[in-house]
């Protein structure tokens, strides 16, 4: 019964209570009465068996407990004539129909006038229904600190004027482009080894997909997180990174990157070429034994123009290399302004390692050494740097 | 909701500073003047009143009863507050759109949005 009543937590906390701020127009009041609602469910289902329509108990519960607050609230004002309390409207809901306002939520959640990481642990408080806590430990912040970011946020809400709802079309591309960073960022917490981050990050993008079904870039995160989680397991061996061409494909989820694909499949139907399509299709085309390296390096170069960014031209370096020009991806290589960037130098090594400079390649080995922080990845680097001694 | 846009004009050319203005084309000039009057013209905004420059500023504060005054704004000249203006509007979104009309804005400056809760 505990089982069922944490399934039902999961599933229904964020439709809950966007339902509940959408009709409250207040979050913390809204969060409080789900809270409430979410416990007297904790009591009562095991007791008396789970609801027909447990959504419906949820939030008809948490939206009569809040009437109750603003009730008490009214009348401490009337005593008091300090604050101004709007009138409770007491209509009865219709139990079949209550609104999904997740999207509403989540872009509340991702308004770029709160700091980046107040959306991260909202979007987890919120649409995830993770507690504070578990934020707190997933983001290696104390608990004290995280819940001052959550409440400090939740101020700024109200206190600002940040809308409940879904932005309008001119402002939308921007907007959304925000709430996938979000996403995404949450997913890469986890990729990097908390996993149950990373499947977080899989229901939100799931749950957008769902909700923003025309949007050719929300198809393709859910696709880029599907095909990347589905290879997590093969990443690591005795925690020593493994690179993608040597690792061993039997521990691959392959229904999970085949539900990638379709995925991919279907961005690229809606006509999709952004950033995130051309990240769904690179790591699509990197799963192939072997990869088509030509048209890595055409995709890698076709995203480093959009966004200008350097670590993907170093990627586009690496295909480069792999289709067959070691000497001109090198060339791309020492040509980038990424110094202090660890893998620049564990590929500058690399491509030296195979145009048998073995001098330059060591010392270019020993850089990276120095900038790298992740242990697997220093055991990976020592282990090439032996090999060349 | 009821809005105040502080104006920052930092690095923003203004008639005051006659070189940094000529920066500006004829054209340019005419739009700067042109967005300020739009912008004023916009319902839900109160327009506020014209700040000299902020070389003009006395600071005043009171220690143990004295009052004390200083020549200059509190804080750094150059992130003095320039102007401001009223605006009533629905939410966030539309207070952010109408900051990004303001030519202090796109020219070096910046503006800062801030509820306002009501008289002191």
């Amino acid at each position: 019964m505990v089982a069922v009543l944490d399934q039902a937590f999961r599933d229904e906390w964020g439709r809950v209570l966007a339902s509940l701020i959408g009709y409250l127009g207040d979050f913390e009041l809204a969060e409080e009465a789900a809270q409430e609602a979410f416990a007297a469910a904790a009591e009562r289902w095991p007791r008396d068996g789970e609801p027909a329509n447990p959504r419906a108990w949820l939030v008809t519960t948490a939206r009569n407990r809040a009437i109750d607050r603003i009730r008490r609230d009214r009348t401490l004002a009337e005593k008091t004539r300090l604050l101004e309390v709007p009138t409770a409207t007491e209509d009865e809901m219709d139990e079949t129909t209550i609104p999904d306002e997740r999207l509403e939520l989540i872009f509340t959640c991702c308004h770029p006038a709160l700091a980046l990481d107040a959306q991260v642990a909202l979007t987890l408080r919120t649409l995830g229904g993770l507690d504070t806590d578990e934020i707190a430990r997933a983001f290696l912040v104390p608990e004290p600190t995280m819940a001052k970011r959550l409440v400090r946020a939740r101020r700024k809400i109200k206190a600002a004027g940040i809308p409940f709802r879904v932005p309008d079309d001119h402002l939308l591309p921007d907007r959304l482009a925000a709430v996938l960073a979000v996403v995404y960022l949450i997913f890469n917490e986890g990729y990097g080894g908390r996993g149950d981050l990373a499947a977080e990050a899989i229901r939100l993008g799931r749950a957008l997909a769902e909700l923003m079904p025309d949007e050719p870039e929300v198809h393709a995160l859910l696709a880029l997180m599907l095909l990347n989680d589905g290879r997590s397991e093969a990443r690591f061996v005795d925690g020593v990174a493994v690179p993608l061409s040597e690792q061993d494909r039997a521990l691959w989820d392959h229904s999970e990157m085949e539900r990638g694909r379709t995925a991919l499949r279907r961005a690229l139907a809606l006509g999709g070429r952004g950033p995130y399509v051309l990240q769904a299709a690179i790591a699509d085309l990197h799963a192939e034994d072997p990869p088509d390296w030509r048209q890595l390096a055409a995709l890698y170069g076709e995203l480093a123009r959009l966004t200008g960014s350097s670590v993907v031209e170093l990627n586009q370096a690496v295909a480069v290399a792999e289709a067959g020009n070691v000497e001109a991806a090198l060339g791309v290589v020492e040509g980038l302004e990424l110094d202090r960037y660890h893998y620049l130098h564990a590929t500058r090594a690399e491509l030296l390692r195979r145009l048998d400079r073995r001098d330059e390649a060591r010392a270019a080995y020993e850089r990276a050494l120095e900038l790298v922080h992740a242990d697997a990845e220093r055991r990976f680097l020592e282990e090439r740097l032996a090999e060349l001694s | 909701m009821k809005y105040m846009l502080l104006i920052n004009h930092g690095d923003a050319p203004t008639p005051r500073d006659p070189e940094a203005w000529a920066t500006l084309s004829e054209d340019e000039q005419k739009a700067v003047f042109a967005d300020y009057q739009a912008i004023n013209e916009t319902p839900g905004v109160t327009p506020g009143l014209q700040l000299q420059d902020a070389g003009t500023a006395t600071t005043v504060r009171v220690e143990d009863g004295r009052t004390l005054t200083t020549d200059g704004p509190f804080v750094a000249t150059k992130e003095a507050i320039a102007g401001y203006l009223l605006f009533e509007a629905d939410d966030l979104d539309a207070a952010i759109e109408l900051a990004a009309r303001i030519p202090a804005a796109r020219l070096g400056g910046a503006i800062e949005v801030r509820p306002v809760t009501g008289e002191w």
